[in-house]
Formats: structure tokens, sequence, C-alpha cells
């Protein structure tokens, strides 16, 4: 009952509650950073510019201004996921120029400040590689147009205001270009580049109308790879399509003429393939061959000769002009835990200009990317400055043997989250801290009382947020009462594993994951997923918590499999297995073994299940539960859903107990002709629910239908699987399924017409909520869908409940076939959304946000309220004091609930929300190109004081009035006795 | 000598002359011939009889009039809850739980509310028996307001509210490959 007055109280105290925080709130309990991922191109702004900075494109689709002093970002743009940047470059020393969406779209960005200034689209036939020229003006006043072959075609785009000035097919003379050649100048431009496997081809252009003027082809019987790498102005070498032979090709005065060289005669002992590596130095090409680089020169009258052949770690920047013919590049090779800077002239090889050891982390792994610039030191000579691209995808800038910054860009590409407690606190370690800092501590409360009477001034209100902002106690190494301290751990796409503070989003340990590195046995691996594998409690209280990574070997899902075990306190490797089995599905059990490890199936490309980890405890374990372990598989290209059952141990040739067959069990098959699965969704395995009953008004009683099988289902005509409009709303639909996995039966079915996809849908608790396009409204709906338990629902008889005669608490099982009954409601939504999540809080009892990852990157908290289908234009009375809204037809957005507030996450890609140990609060980690985390209360704090609540206030308060106490005790004693003597 | 009280208070003072013995044998003196104690003792008796019974009858009465006190309190709160209205804010708790207090308090202090009108003429059962009857009554109407403003167990819905959901006996995992 208490609960009951407690709630009600609660729900009316907050009934208006929406998420929103002051101005001086900012930062307290949120963190945002920024990222840009791993770069691809660097172009250095340094000439006679006040602030030196480097303007980068990155694998994320960022363009990006960085500061070369600290690395800091000065602007930065996230273009759209299908909108790669191709090339980028500087033009009149002024624009940035970017080529993307593969050679169609031309934009210049103002390089102060980031503006776009002009954005041209270039269209063309066929795909082919595209390539960006854009003159080297110094002058910058005379208008050279800058070419852009992408897409088959060559245009001349004016650099000032974007216009085409003029473009050529090129695809009709049959070349598929590989270079363009526009010496500094000249009115003929060069293109080169093969017409079919056997064919060179050199076209000359006229530079002012784009006319062919010349068009020659020569045939190579050997056919070509496709490589090309240009060494001057009319030499380039490809290699044959055995990727054997060097092909030098010279074109002079309209003749092409070929010189075969096998690589095996520059090289001793050549197997294998040699790929060339595309530079740009003179003279001077660079090979790749099984495990080394091959550096090797071109002499005159086509003679190649060797010059150095380093280890394959190596890596080479572009060639840098620093004088009058001359070219500078740098060299990077790895020597145990330092990376050697070698900076060396086009012309002589075994000159070196700068010899630099740097000292390196080695979680860093290897140097990927080189970009150089070069300064004039005092003494004139030339100083060079490198910007370093890691395995790990972090941005490093070295001068003079030193790291200047670095950037964490890795967790720009973040692919799983998961989170671990920190180490309890240790009693008696922090007593001394306080005392040193009790007059601190006694100054920062006098100052808050300050604050609060507001007899502050605006010096010391500044303070109060200085003290607010930097307290220690958030960013503290140990596990705190109200559970807010954790740690977020990240796997990136690099195969680096990242633990951050949620106090202070630093990073506490991070770790390069040896199996997820290229390796002989694993070509190209990938990250997949996070699992906690052992979360001590209760009895392993002493065992660190760690987490299970697994990865694959390369793409395709027969690809071996790879598994490590972290620690998630040191961030040290405790465990690893390389290429095992091919692993399509994990499914962690609901069992742990004596050590809190969690059982975990992994399902393999030929559906057998493997135990793991692999111990004679976890075998006992699972032949307990034997018959009740279920499985299921979503063929999305079939449109099948297949449920499984374990059957037996595994007949291979070498005997494996870990191993078992399994067998069909039913399958779902959809009419492939009229629906395509898009979407499918269940509940979160960890999710806490507190009551299975839902009290209506009028004090009815509903049973939710609470079920951890619960499969969400979306599926389309597989006409409307494309964009929003491609098909027209009499032919499409959406149907939605609500599946138990374990027996196959179809709960529930709704089918939405003229409606499309994308669907991005939640399951929690006893409902569903997803959203998707409705073609008729033109305007995006959100859907809710209940689901109760009927045969539940005549547990009404009170004394059976009182003398707990009922058998609502007896353990179920789906092939009971309880009888179920849904409510549905739809409502429209002005967002077009990216990622749906919903608010977890320690025990359920607090009511349900949805955290809506939007268009524009941003997260919205909508109260789970607004999708009630109990919802109706008149509530009663009675309905509206049990807080139900009157329906409207669309969701309200009231800007005061973006959980992110000012901010953005750019790319935003997850949602991840994790309970404190306050029921209050959750904790929320969203995830992008950005990072932002925060924690909200969606019903308020009301079981905790506000961060701001002046303690020292509160003791004085109480110190006063037992005084005062006692004061007016003695007053009356002495008062009594006078009284007495009269 | 045993007085009523009620009559005795006006008095400052007093001497009996009446002399209740009946038995002779109290005194060494005989009677005086004609004399008849018991004649005497008739009168007497007669006497005290008649104030004895107005002192229970007025006893009685009182009692009577305490019993029905209850009834005006009764009434007052109903009035006061039909004020206080059915949602549960503080001033309708606060009512409500007076409401109960009051007739709870009052029912464990019956025996002192009629320790003064007990006589061992008077029968003390009616009045005592309204007076619990018109408090529990007012107990009555406490917990009905209770009641109203939803705060009594007596709904399903109070008694499952806080049930876990049930276990599952079967386990089920899996979904989209991983990619």
């Amino acid at each position: 009952m208490a609960i009951k007055v407690f709630l009600l109280l609660l729900f009316l105290s907050c009934s208006h509650s929406v998420f929103s925080i002051y101005q001086d709130q900012v930062g307290l309990m949120d963190w945002h950073q920024q990222y840009i991922g791993k770069v691809k191109h660097a172009v250095f702004h340094t000439q006679k510019a006040g602030r030196k900075r480097v303007v980068v494109s990155t694998e994320e689709n960022v363009i990006a201004s960085l500061d070369l002093r600290s690395g800091k970002i000065f602007w930065r743009h996230v273009l759209g996921a299908d909108d790669a940047v191709d090339e980028i470059d500087i033009a009149l020393g002024k624009y940035v120029i970017t080529l993307s969406s593969e050679g169609s779209i031309l934009r210049a960005w103002n390089l102060p400040d980031g503006q776009m200034v002009w954005e041209t689209f270039l269209s063309g036939s066929s795909p082919s590689k595209s390539i960006l020229f854009v003159p080297a003006n110094l002058r910058g006043d005379k208008d050279n147009p800058i070419l852009v072959y992408g897409n088959g075609c060559l245009h001349a785009v004016s650099s000032i205001d974007g216009e085409v000035v003029w473009n050529k097919e090129l695809t009709v003379e049959g070349i598929d270009v590989q270079e363009l050649i526009h010496p500094l100048g000249s009115d003929v431009i060069y293109a080169v580049g093969f017409g079919g496997l056997y064919q060179f081809d050199s076209c000359q252009l006229n530079a002012k109308n784009g006319e062919l003027l010349r068009h020659e082809k020569a045939e190579f019987p050997g056919g070509f790879s496709g490589e090309i790498s240009s060494v001057s102005s009319d030499t380039f070498v490809a290699s044959d399509a055995a990727h054997s032979i060097l092909v030098l090709i010279s074109v002079r005065d309209g003749a092409i003429n070929f010189q075969q060289t096998y690589i095996s005669d520059l090289v001793q002992d050549f197997s294998g393939t040699a790929v060339l590596l595309p530079s740009k130095l003179t003279g001077i090409f660079s090979i790749k061959i099984d495990g080394f680089v091959v550096f090797v020169k071109v002499i005159d009258e086509g003679k190649l000769e060797l010059v150095d052949k380093i280890d394959h770690g190596a890596a080479v920047s572009d060639a840098l002009p620093i004088s009058e013919g001359q070219q500078a590049f740098a060299l990077i090779q790895h020597e145990g835990n330092k990376i050697q800077l070698t900076v060396k002239t086009g012309h002589d090889w075994d000159d070196d200009l700068v010899k630099e050891g740097i000292k390196m982390d080695c979680e860093r792994g290897l140097v990927h990317k080189v970009f150089i610039n070069n300064y004039i030191r005092r003494d004139m000579s030339h100083g060079f400055r490198a910007l370093i691209v890691m395995e790990d995808h972090s941005l490093l800038l070295v001068q003079q043997g030193e790291i200047v910054w670095s950037r964490e860009d890795g967790l720009a590409s973040i692919i799983d989250v998961t989170t671990s407690e920190l180490p309890v606190e240790k009693h008696g370690v922090s007593v001394a801290k306080v005392e040193q800092n009790l007059f601190e501590w006694l100054k920062g409360h006098v100052l808050k009382i300050k604050g609060t009477l507001m007899l502050a001034s605006p010096d010391e209100v500044a303070e109060i947020q200085r003290i607010r902002l930097k307290s220690s106690e958030k960013s503290k190494m140990t596990r705190d009462h109200n559970g807010f301290r954790k740690l977020l751990i990240v796997l990136t796409r690099a195969g680096k594993l990242f633990a951050l503070h949620t106090g202070d989003g630093r990073v506490v340990w991070s770790l390069l994951l040896n199996p997820l590195r290229e390796s002989e046995e694993c070509s190209s691996p990938i990250g997949l997923k996070i699992y906690q594998w052992q979360v001590p409690h209760h009895h392993a209280m002493d065992e660190n918590p760690s987490v299970l990574v697994v990865g694959r070997c390369a793409h395709g899902l027969d690809a071996p499999g790879v598994l490590s075990v972290v620690d998630a306190y040191t961030g040290k490797e405790i465990n690893s297995l390389g290429a095992v089995h091919s692993i399509v599905e994990v499914i962690p059990l609901p069992f742990t073994d004596s050590t809190e490890q969690r059982l975990h199936l992994l399902i393999d490309a030929n559906q057998r299940a493997h135990l793991f980890p692999k111990t004679h405890e976890a075998i006992s374990i699972i032949q307990r539960e034997f018959a009740n372990i279920y499985w299921y598989s979503v063929e999305a290209d079939n449109g099948i859903i297949r449920g499984h059952v374990l059957k037996d141990n595994c007949i291979l040739e070498v005997s494996d107990e870990y191993c078992f067959n399994t067998r069909d069990l039913w399958s779902i098959v959809f009419p492939s002709e009229s629906e395509k699965i898009i979407a499918t969704v269940t509940r979160k395995s960890n999710e806490a629910v507190h009551t299975q009953a839902k009290v209506m008004a009028e004090q009815d009683v509903m049973y939710k239908y609470v079920s951890k099988n619960l499969l969400f289902v979306a599926n389309v005509l597989p006409k409307g699987i494309g964009k929003i409009g491609s098909v027209t709303p009499e032919e499409s639909w959406l149907v939605v399924y609500l599946i138990d996995t374990v027996t196959g039966r179809i709960l529930h079915r709704m089918t939405h017409h003229g409606s499309q996809g994308p669907v991005h849908a939640v399951l929690s608790e006893n409902w569903v909520v997803y959203h998707y396009f409705n073609l008729k409204a033109h305007r995006y709906e959100m859907s809710v869908i209940e689901i109760y338990d009927q045969s539940r629902a005549d547990n009404k008889d009170i004394w059976k409940l009182v003398l707990g005669k009922h058998n609502l608490t007896s353990p179920i099982s789906s092939y009971s076939r309880p009888e179920v009954i849904t409510k549905t409601q739809s409502y429209f939504f002005t967002h077009t959304v990216k990622t749906i999540a919903v608010t977890s809080t320690a025990k359920g009892i607090t009511s349900k946000q949805l955290l809506i990852g939007t268009i524009g990157d941003q997260v919205l908290a909508l109260d789970k309220r607004f999708l009630d289908p109990r919802r109706t234009v008149n509530p009663s009375q009675v309905e509206k004091e049990e807080g139900i809204i009157p329906l409207t037809d669309s969701l309200p957005i009231m800007p005061q609930s973006y959980v992110t507030h000012i901010l953005k996450v750019e790319g935003l890609r997850g949602i991840v929300t994790v309970p404190a140990k306050l029921e209050s609060t959750a904790l929320v980690f969203t995830y992008g190109v950005d990072l932002f985390f925060t924690r909200i209360a969606p019903s308020r704090t009301y079981d905790s004081l506000t961060e701001d609540f002046s303690y020292a206030l509160l003791l004085i308060t109480i110190v006063a009035l037992l005084a005062a106490i006692f004061v007016t005790w003695v007053w009356s004693e002495r008062k009594e006795l006078q009284e007495k003597w009269r | 000598m045993d007085k009523g009280k009620g009559v005795a208070m006006g008095r400052r003072w007093a001497v009996d002359f009446t002399d209740n013995s009946t038995a002779p044998s109290s005194r060494d003196i005989p009677d005086p011939p004609g004399f008849s104690r018991a004649s005497a003792d008739q009168d007497d008796s007669t006497v005290s009889r008649q104030k004895k019974d107005a002192e229970s009858n007025w006893k009685a009465q009182k009692a009577w009039e305490v019993a029905q006190a209850p009834f005006k309190n009764l009434l007052m709160m109903g009035f006061m809850m039909w004020m206080a209205g059915s949602t549960v804010h503080l001033f309708s708790i606060g009512i409500t739980f007076s409401a109960l207090w009051q007739p709870i308090s009052a029912l464990q202090g019956v025996g002192k509310v009629f320790e003064p009108y007990k006589d061992s003429k008077v029968d003390l059962l009616g009045p005592k028996l309204l007076f619990i009857a018109l408090n529990l009554g007012g107990l009555a109407l406490g917990v009905w307001k209770l009641n109203t403003l939803g705060l009594l167990p007596t709904h399903a819905s109070d008694w499952v509210s806080s049930l876990p959901p049930a276990q599952e006996v079967e386990h089920s995992g899996g979904g989209m490959p991983l990619h």
C-alpha cells in the first residue's frame, strides 16, 4: 500500500516531467567528445597562414580542418553515409575542394571557417576511378579550372564558382582513365588509362575546351592488372595481369613504348604476386611483394634498379616538392617499440634529410599512412613534420622526434559497447585525502551556501561552477554508491578495445586485440560484438570482471571466428582463441559457472552449437538444462525463421564433447513474393521487469505477457525495400509479427497498408514500439503494440491472492500456449529516426522513456506514456488520474526533452542505456562519429537529493536548531525557578 | 457511612442521627418499650432509597448522554469527509486518519468514559453498547473513506501489483547472423 501511495504521490509530483537541465548543469553529468575517424587524405595549409592547419578527409566521411599545433578541430563536416570522400585538395589557397560520391559531387569549402562556397553535381555514364586534379596555382589570381574525372567523364570546373567549363565523355573513346597530367601553364591535358584488359591508351585534350587532340593506343599481349603508377610526366609503370612482370610505359611524341622487366630479375627469390603501390614519386615507384615493400628506381632508357627492400610494416608518404625540382618523401619503419621516420629526397636514395626515432605506444599497432609537410627552419634548412595514421586509426603529429599531439580517432567507429563495474573502494585509503582537503571542502561548501543565499559575487559564482565541473568525485576509479561510475568498454572497427570512464570520458586503458589484427590466418579480421563474460558478484568477488570479444577472420559467414577474453580492470588479454570454427551467432545462456563465467553457445555455419567456456563444469550445467535450450535463426534473404533445439554431440574426426548437433523444430516461411524481412528485434536479455501486472483505472488488472523469447519481425513488400517514395501506397505494406521463438507460434500479426520501411523498433517488457513511413499520409508514424496474457486474467479472487494460493509466480512454459490479447495504437511522428532505444533501470520500477536518435544526430527522450494504446480522446477522470494523456494524432516533441541539449552526436549510430544502482536513474551512452554520455531520470530523481543540495546548510540549520532548543530550555528552567520562589 | 456522592456533595458536614443497625445486640442498652426498630428503619430507608433512585436515574441519564455523544461527532466527520473529496491529498488523508483514530482511541477508553456512572443499580451495558456501536460506525465511516480513496487492499490489483514476472522454463536466443 505504501508503495502505491508513494507511486501516486510520485506520479502527481512529476506529471509534467520533461528532461531538461539548467544552463549551469551542462557538463556536470554529461560529456561530449568529437572525433573524425581514420584519416584517408590530408592536405597541409601552412604557407603564409596565421593558423597552421591540416585538412583531412576520413573513412567516416568527415572533412575536418585541424589545428596543426594542438590537433583540435577548427571545423568539421560529416557527409552522409553514402557520400564517401574520394579526394581532397586546396584550391586558390582559400578553398578546400572535395570530390565525393564516386566522383559525382564536387564541393568547395571556405578554408578558415568551413562554410560551403559552392557545390557541383557531375554526371557521368559509367562508374570509374575518380580523380581530382587541382592545378598548382601559387599566385592564386588566375582561374585555372579544376579537372575532375569521375564516372567516365572528364570535367573542367571553375574553382571560383564551381561552374562546369567543359566536359568530355571519355568512356565513348573506350578509355578507363587512371592518371591525369596537366603540366603547369600548358594547354594540353594528358590522360592515360586502359582500354580493356590488353590496351593502353593515351589522350591529349585541349585544356581550353576539352577537345580531344590525339588518342593513341597500344596493345600489350600480357594484359594489365589495372594498377598504374606514374614515374614522370611521360613514363608510367604498370604490372601485367599475372602480377609478375613490370611494364614500363613511355609516351613520347605520340608513340607508346612498352618495356618489360620480370620482377624475379629485380628481386631475388620472388614468388607469389606483386602489388604496385600508388605513390607519386619522380623516378621511383614501390611494389609490395609478400611481406616486403620494394623500391625500384627507373634509370635512363627504361632500366629498372632495386633501391631498397624494407619490411612490410612500413609506410611511405607522397612526394612533397621542397624546392625547384626537388622532392622529398617520408618513410616510416618499425623498430621494436619505436618507429623510425626517414625523410629522403627523390633523386638520391642514400641522402636522408631527417632520420628520427620516435617512441610509440605498442597499443597503436603499425603505421598505416603518413603525410609530410615541410617548414623552413631559422637556419634556412628544411624541417619536416609528419602526420601519422596508425593501425588503431589514431592520428599523431610528429615533429623533431617528438609526438606533438595525438587523437584517438578510432573511437569514431565504435562497433559495440558493453559496461563493467569499477573496483570496490578499499577502506582506509581515502581518509588522509579527506583530511588534507578538509579546508578546501569547507571552503567549497561556504561558497555553495553563498551561492544558494544569492550572496556570491560573479567571480565566486564562476568558482562554484568550476568546483562543480571539476569534482574529482565523478572521475574516481572506484565504484560509487549510486552506480554512476562505470567503465564503458567499446570495440572499434580497428579491432581495438577502449575502456572509457563514465565520469569524464577519459580512456582508462586501451588494447589492440592481437586476434583482430591482420595475420596470415586472418586476412581481414573484423570485430563483431562484445559480451559480458564474467560479472563477479556474490562468491567470486575477488575476480576481476571480464568481457568476451567475438570476431571473424574475413567477411562472409563461414570465415573462421576469433574469440578473446579481456580483463575489464587492467585491459589485459586473459585468453584468446584464434581461427576456431565459424561463428554465425552467439547466444549468451542464462547460466553461470562457479566463477561467474557466463555460458555461451556459439553457432557455426553448419548449425552446430559450440559451448564456451570449454570446461567440464559448463558441460554438466548444460546437461541439466539440455532440453530447455532453443535457438532460432533468421534468414532475411530467404524470408524464413527457423527454430532449433540441441540434439546430441557432434560426430567429427576429433571427438568434441563441447559441440552439439541441432535439429530443426519449426520454421516460419514468409511468402517471398509479398513479404521480405527488414527488421527483427528482441528484448534485452538483462532487462529488469518489476511486475507482471498492469493496474488499470477502476482497479482492474491485466497481466503482461513478459517473455524473453519474444521476437518482433517487420516485413515489407519486396518492391518497397528501396527508398521512401519509390513505391505507391497501393503497392506497399508493412506486416509486423510477434513470434514466440521457442514454439514458433505467431502471437500477433498486423498489416499497415500503404506503409514502408525502414523500420526501427524497440521491444521492452510487454510492448514494442516501431517507427515506419506512412506513404498515404506522407508522414512518419510510430506504433505501439502491448501484449497481455489473457490466461491469467481470471486470477481475481482476493482471498486466493491474500493466501498466496495462485500460480502467478510458478515457472511457465511456452508450450502451455497462453492466450494473449494485444492493444495497439499509432501516432504520427515528425522526425526521421536513426535508432531507438529505451531506458533501463536497476529494478524496472521507474517509468520508461524512449530514446530516439533523430536524423539531426540528437537524442530525444519521449515518455512511454505518449505511446500508450489506452489513450483516448476524452479520458475519464479516473484515467486522467492514472496518467493517461488525451489522444492526439501526433507525438509531441518538446525542445526541452532533448537529452543531448545543444550538442550533436555526429553520425549517430547507436544508443546504449545502462541502469545505475539508483533506481530512478539510467546512464545513456550515444555513439557515432562523436561520443556523448549523460544520465537521465525518466521520473526525476525521486530517490536522491539533487547534486547542488547544500549539506553544509542542512548541518548549520540543525546545529542552530539544537542550540536554540538548549538555550530556550535553560531559559525556561530559570523562569520556572523564579516562579517557584515568588 | 455509605452515602451517595451526589447528595453529599452540597454539604459541608452532617451528623447522622439515624441508626441503621438492625440488630439490638449492637448496644448494651435494650430498646425502649414501644420502640420498634423496624419501623424506624423503614422510614429511613425510604428516604435514602428515594435519594438513591434519583441519583441512579441521573447517572443512567448521563451515561446515555455520554454514549450518544459520538453521534454528533459522526455527523461532523461525515461532513468533513464529504468536503474532503475522494482524491488522495494531504487534507483528505488527514481527515481520514483522524476519522480512523478518534473511534479507535475512544474504544480504547470505553471503561474510563463510563467510570463516573458506575453504580450497582445502573445498568451501563446499554449505553456502553451504544457508545461502542457508534464508535464502530465512525470507524466504519473512516474505513469506507479509506476505501473510496483507494487505499485499502480490496482489489486483486493490490495483491498482484508487485508480483515479479514468472520464470520461464525454456530459453531461446539467436537472431540474424552477426555481421
